[in-house]
């Protein structure tokens, strides 16, 4: 297995901007469809959930603060975990699959590493995009008064960075696309539900709540909303964000591997 | 089997199929013959019927595809031009739903299913998956599906295309022994050689008119003489050549790449060209085709 | 399945053969091989309904389910659910997946040249989403009732009642689908689909709203799916349900004939 030895030859993926340039020049043709989902999905789910559901919910229960500003940036951050994974599944057997993308790349001189960081490059930027958008309705609706928003965006991006490169490393492996339902109903979607996006994650079973801990997703939403909150502490931050950069980084590892035991052979 | 009277098929301002006159009898093999864009393919859906003609008069088996649609598929057999197997589904499935697709029983679908495997020699791959058969596997899966309700009429859009000639020849000897069962075949080709393989009797379409009607033999009598002198000259332009060999045959086709000389004896009018100081850098004596037939009813080369 | 024949054959649609149910046939056996697929489908709406209904609902107190009913918060969304479950998979089933066999499997090429007709595939197809969601709504209510969020027996009513709502979805979706040139056009069904889901009176009450934009949110089919649903399983049912009844066969209906006309336009050019 390739990937027992390093799974990149060392001056490899400094051409990942070229791949990263077909994926822009691709994604020029469709972004318009993109953008209005970006801006009106989240002004819905604000709207339903922080307004509508907000006005039933006890603010005892989350320590003082209005439900609506609760839950922001919870959005935020699972919004950038399912934006990572939807452009990281389909899009990737595609590439690998059906119109074959990579094989095209890897008979230019673009390499494994050049491919993978291309791609991943372009699914952050897409991320950082859909962040953005939702921060903007954030702020416009007043769930989120902080100027810290700023970074929250950026925690958001890595959020989303955490679960981009696993899930490269997972669909560089599937053959069909029952792997992405598991993957999108028995770990993405019960993230969403109970990683402390809609509830704080105390008023789980204590099981339950030990496993929501260790997820990925958590991290970032208590990242996100100690940030905008501003109730976050340095040492508390950096170790969320340091998590987060530890799963991009194996799911990176694994990527190569991935990719190179998929196309190399 | 099929009568057609005037048929034509129009999309919009384009005329793909325009007046055409077909008869099919029972028990034959017949061809329509012509390069990509000639008006087959509509001509075989409107037989098909899952096209209505634009106009024209068409029956199919005594009945009219207007209003008998239903009835007259459940004795038809359909090979389309593009497999349109079910990748969802094994090999001996793709055989058992279409059957089902018929109103057949279980225990009917169950025993064609053995019988057209063998047939198709596909018993091995049986439980596999249609997507990694190979290209002459797949259409003889195709055809083994489209005899699933033991059809009277077998149609088959370009059943070889893309096929590498040991799996052409495979699925030619199905077909042969089909017509021996008593199927009527009807056949779309832009080869030759398959038209003159498997046909009684073919028509010539090009630009959606029928340009000649016969068999092999006839069109070939008709439309071109017994031989045909084939040569190649060491130069980009073979038309000055043709100039210097007037006289010697009864027709002289200019193609890019070599001239074609319209003889009764080829080897007779090879000595006269040399006779008349020319050296070719290759000389071929072959016998007519209904290639040579296509080339000069229409002016054109059927595969380009 | 002779009930789906004579379904069929009452519609005044295209040429078909009574034949549906071999497409269901199809299906069935399609999914054999991706039972996985099937099987996953069950647990959406049900983490939904533990999330909310009972993480969430532990900060709410009692909800007004319409006319003064105060119920426990889970009881108020765990029909709001089933009822969303029920729209989102015959959405999926219609669009998604029916957007692939007709685009890129070419399903109904092959299906076509067989007796098979256009208002066999609408018929065939739609009675498969619908099976298919039965399966999951009764696996819901399962788990609904045995977690006590079920207080009537009339609550068994929701199960046609759900497959009521995939009907008018799988139909309307359906024609929709006939339209779509290419997968970005997705964007627009969940454009429509999410602010449905979200305002349908799903996740709060009715009552919430301004008294001026009301209407907008009743005019919706899923408010009245919702609305149905939640009569049936609080077990408070009258005879203004009819009227949430007539609204979603009435749509399913129309629905049906226009995508059997569509596919026909379609397929048989």
């Amino acid at each position: 297995m390739a990937a027992t030895t390093t799974p990149v030859r060392p001056h490899e993926g400094r051409l990942a901007g070229r791949a990263f340039a077909y994926w822009m020049a691709n994604y020029r043709r469709v972004w318009r469809g993109t953008i209005i989902s970006g801006f009106l999905g989240p002004l819905f789910f604000l709207v339903a959930m922080g307004f509508g559901l907000g006005a039933l919910v006890d603010d005892g229960g989350l320590g003082g603060t209005g439900y609506v500003e609760f839950i922001a940036p919870g959005l935020l951050a699972a919004q950038a975990m399912q934006t990572a994974v939807g452009e990281s599944t389909f899009p990737v057997m595609g590439a690998l699959k059906w119109h074959r993308q990579y094989h095209a790349m890897l008979a230019t001189p673009l390499g494994i590493a050049d491919l993978v960081l291309g791609h991943v490059a372009f699914v952050t930027m897409r991320v950082a995009i859909t962040s953005v958008a939702f921060a903007v309705v954030a702020v416009a609706l007043g769930a989120i008064a902080s100027w810290w928003v700023l970074a929250a965006v950026f925690a958001a991006v890595l959020t989303g960075l955490a679960f981009t490169t696993p899930v490269f490393a997972f669909a560089a492996r599937q053959d069909n696309d029952s792997g992405f339902n598991v993957l999108f109903r028995f770990i993405v979607m019960p993230m969403f539900l109970f990683s402390g996006t809609f509830f704080p994650v105390s008023q789980l079973p204590a099981l339950l709540e030990a496993i929501a801990r260790v997820t990925p997703l958590w991290h970032g939403v208590e990242l996100c909303r100690g940030l905008v909150l501003e109730t976050a502490t340095v040492a508390g931050s950096l170790g969320h964000a340091g998590y987060l950069l530890l799963w991009a980084a194996g799911g990176l590892w694994l990527a190569f591997a991935s990719f190179r035991k998929r196309l190399v052979t | 089997m099929v009568g057609a009277h005037r048929l034509t098929k129009r999309f919009g301002e384009f005329t793909a199929v325009d007046a055409i006159d077909v008869e099919v009898r029972r028990g034959e093999a017949f061809g329509f013959l012509g390069p990509n864009g000639a008006g087959k393919s509509s001509t075989m859906r409107m037989i098909g019927c899952v096209s209505p003609p634009t106009e024209g008069s068409l029956r199919i088996l005594g009945l009219d595809p207007a209003t008998d649609g239903p009835a007259i598929r459940a004795r038809l057999g359909v090979v389309p031009q593009r497999d349109t197997l079910d990748e969802e589904l094994t090999v001996r499935e793709n055989i058992l739903v279409y059957g089902r697709y018929f109103g057949l029983s279980r225990a009917q679908v169950n025993a064609k299913a053995d019988e057209l495997l063998e047939f198709a020699q596909l018993g091995e791959r049986a439980g596999s998956v249609v997507e990694p058969l190979s290209g002459g596997m797949k259409r003889r899966l195709t055809i083994a599906r489209s005899l699933v309700n033991d059809p009277e009429l077998l149609l088959l859009d370009e059943p070889t295309t893309g096929l590498d000639p040991q799996a052409r020849h495979v699925l030619w000897d199905r077909l042969f022994r089909l017509k021996r069962s008593g199927v009527t075949l009807v056949l779309t080709t832009h080869y030759m050689d398959e038209a003159e393989q498997l046909c009684d009797r073919l028509v010539v379409m090009d630009g959606g008119r029928i340009v000649a009607e016969g068999s092999p033999r006839e069109l070939i009598a008709l439309h071109s003489t017994r031989e045909v002198l084939e040569l190649r000259f060491a130069a980009d332009d073979h038309a000055p050549y043709a100039a210097k060999l007037t006289g010697l045959a009864d027709r002289v086709e200019v193609l890019p790449d070599r001239l074609l000389l319209y003889t009764d004896d080829g080897d007779a009018t090879a000595a006269a060209v040399h006779g008349r100081g020319l050296a070719p850098l290759s000389v071929l004596a072959r016998r007519s085709t209904l290639e040579d037939v296509f080339l000069h009813l229409t002016g054109r080369t059927l595969v380009d | 399945m002779s009930a789906v024949n004579a379904i069929a054959r009452a519609l005044p649609i295209p040429a078909g053969a009574g034949l549906a149910r071999a497409l269901v046939e199809r299906n069935a056996r399609a999914f054999r091989h991706g039972w996985v697929t099937l099987v996953s489908g069950v647990f959406e709406p049900m983490f939904y309904l533990f999330s909310l209904g009972v993480g969430l609902g532990a900060l709410i107190g009692d909800v007004d389910a319409g006319g003064g009913r105060m119920v426990e918060y889970a009881a108020y969304v765990a029909p709001a659910m089933m009822a969303a479950a029920a729209m989102n998979g015959a959405v999926y089933d219609s669009t998604f997946n029916l957007f692939f066999k007709l685009k890129y499997a070419r399903l109904y090429d092959s299906v076509l040249a067989t007796p098979l007709g256009p208002r066999d595939v609408a018929v065939g197809e739609i009675t498969w989403a619908l099976l298919r969601g039965l399966l999951y709504s009764t696996a819901f209510l399962v788990v609904a009732a045995a977690a006590g969020m079920v207080s009537s027996w009339w609550a068994v009513l929701a199960l046609p009642a759900a497959s009521l709502i995939g009907l008018a979805f799988a139909a309307v979706g359906m024609s929709v689908t006939t339209y779509l040139r290419s997968w970005q056009d997705f964007d627009y069904i969940q454009l429509a689909l999410m602010p449905m889901f979200l305002f349908s009176a799903t996740f709060y009450p009715l009552s919430t709203y301004d008294e001026s934009i009301r209407w907008l949110v009743q005019a919706t089919p899923l408010y009245h799916g919702v609305a149905m649903i939640r009569d049936l399983m609080l077990g408070d049912v009258a005879w203004g349900i009819l009227a949430h009844v007539a609204y979603l066969a009435v749509m399913g209906l129309v629905g049906l004939v226009f995508a059997a006309r569509r596919i026909e336009r379609l397929l048989l050019r």
